[in-house]
């Protein structure tokens, strides 16, 4: 059983957990990895939930434990807060690119310049004139979206 | 703790809605709405077990206790979250009613002095936003569609509405709980509903329901008849092997 360890190296170490829905994205990519701190031999990661009823909290929880045991790390408390709420804004400019990568859109950031362009830019052809069908997709986060240029449908994660 | 009976209404209210939403899997008109009305009723029951968690921790109960091993009696959510679906028509008036309290709900609540129920209220009133929004516009799509999508709709409307009051209901412990910046006021709630459900029943086209009956009871546990049959479908699994997890 291994008992020092820096933060850094959890942090590294945890960067290989990702997302079990978007398996492109790590949880620091989705901004979800809160906190980690390291107490006498206990490690403490805080996440987030991205949704209140993301159901991949709990494979990302017993992921984190997992990977850290692997490594010789067995006191592990992950914890989860709800506050200050997490926001797409939380997104790394790594993991906006590997949404698109994968063909989802990434959420937009916010403010007056996405508000006035309006459409989303298409994942497949970079069209930007796309439609929304649903508000609501395969998960919490993302919602349905069809290019009218290439016709492909698309996902897009939601700005929130 | 009054603090803890108020988060047990909140989480009662989602826990509820969230069972009834979720037995439109494979029934609703169309696929993408098998999927909405699903991940509504996910975000309900994601709010639902943070409230349940923090309600039983003052009684050192955990969240399938409260869910599973309470009797009818025990519960206390609104009666407007155990109606019945009936059509998708009355479906999208109980979620037009619920979700334009929900939103200035949990605006009011991010304030909260109260630092579990301001969290939950920070998460729930951008998921609230959406629900509104997707009952909003399918209350205008068969209110301002064809006759029958009109006549269905209104129909829907004047059977969910009476049921709607009961959630702007004040007694002794939301007074206090506001007193003391805890709890949402619940006249102010009912203004921005008002506000909302009017505008919306206007552009659908429909008439707000003339009637003066204002059924309630659910907060102290006297609940609708169809509510056993709810509980005895979502209780029975764990009823039956108690301690069972995936």
């Amino acid at each position: 059983m291994r008992v020092r360890a820096t933060v850094a190296e959890i942090r590294h170490v945890l960067a290989h957990v990702t997302d079990p829905e978007i398996p492109v994205l790590t949880i620091e990519d989705l901004g979800i990895l809160r906190d980690i701190t390291i107490d006498g031999s206990t490690i403490t990661v805080t996440i987030t939930p991205t949704y209140s009823g993301c159901p991949a909290m709990a494979e990302i929880r017993a992921d984190i434990t997992a990977v850290l045991f692997e490594r010789g790390w067995e006191d592990v408390v992950v914890e989860q807060v709800l506050s200050p709420a997490w926001t797409t804004e939380w997104m790394t400019d790594a993991g906006r690119e590997k949404l698109v990568q994968y063909g989802i859109a990434p959420p937009r950031r916010t403010g007056p310049v996405d508000v006035l362009l309006g459409g989303l830019t298409c994942p497949q052809c970079r069209s930007r004139d796309t439609e929304e069908l649903s508000r609501f997709s395969s998960t919490s986060c993302k919602s349905m979206w069809r290019c009218r240029t290439c016709r492909e449908p698309f996902d897009h994660f939601k700005d929130h | 703790m009054s603090v803890a009976v108020y988060a047990l209404r909140l989480g009662d209210d989602c826990l509820i809605l969230g069972q009834r939403l979720s037995a439109w899997a494979a029934r609703a008109p169309e696929l993408e709405e098998d999927v909405a009305l699903l991940n509504i009723a996910l975000d309900h029951l994601g709010a639902a077990r943070s409230l349940l968690t923090y309600a039983g921790s003052f009684t050192g109960q955990d969240e399938d206790q409260l869910a599973f091993l309470r009797d009818e009696r025990e519960f206390t959510n609104a009666l407007v979250m155990e109606l019945d679906n009936g059509d998708f028509g009355t479906t999208m008036a109980r979620q037009l009613v619920v979700s334009a309290y929900q939103v200035p709900l949990w605006e009011a609540l991010t304030a909260s002095q109260d630092e579990l129920l301001a969290g939950v209220a920070g998460k729930a009133v951008k998921e609230a936003t959406y629900h509104l929004d997707h009952a909003v516009s399918w209350v205008i799509r068969l209110g301002d569609g064809t006759e029958e999508s009109h006549r269905r709709m209104q129909a829907g409307l004047d059977m969910v509405w009476p049921y709607a009051f009961e959630l702007f209901e004040t007694d002794g412990l939301v007074a206090e709980l506001i007193a003391s910046g805890i709890a949402a006021e619940p006249v102010a709630l009912q203004r921005a509903w008002d506000s909302t459900v009017t505008r919306v029943i206007s552009e659908a086209t429909l008439s707000v329901p003339d009637t003066d009956w204002r059924p309630t009871g659910g907060r102290s546990g006297k609940h609708t008849e169809g509510f056993g049959y709810l509980l005895a479908e979502m209780q029975h699994l764990h009823r039956s092997h108690p301690g069972a997890s995936w």
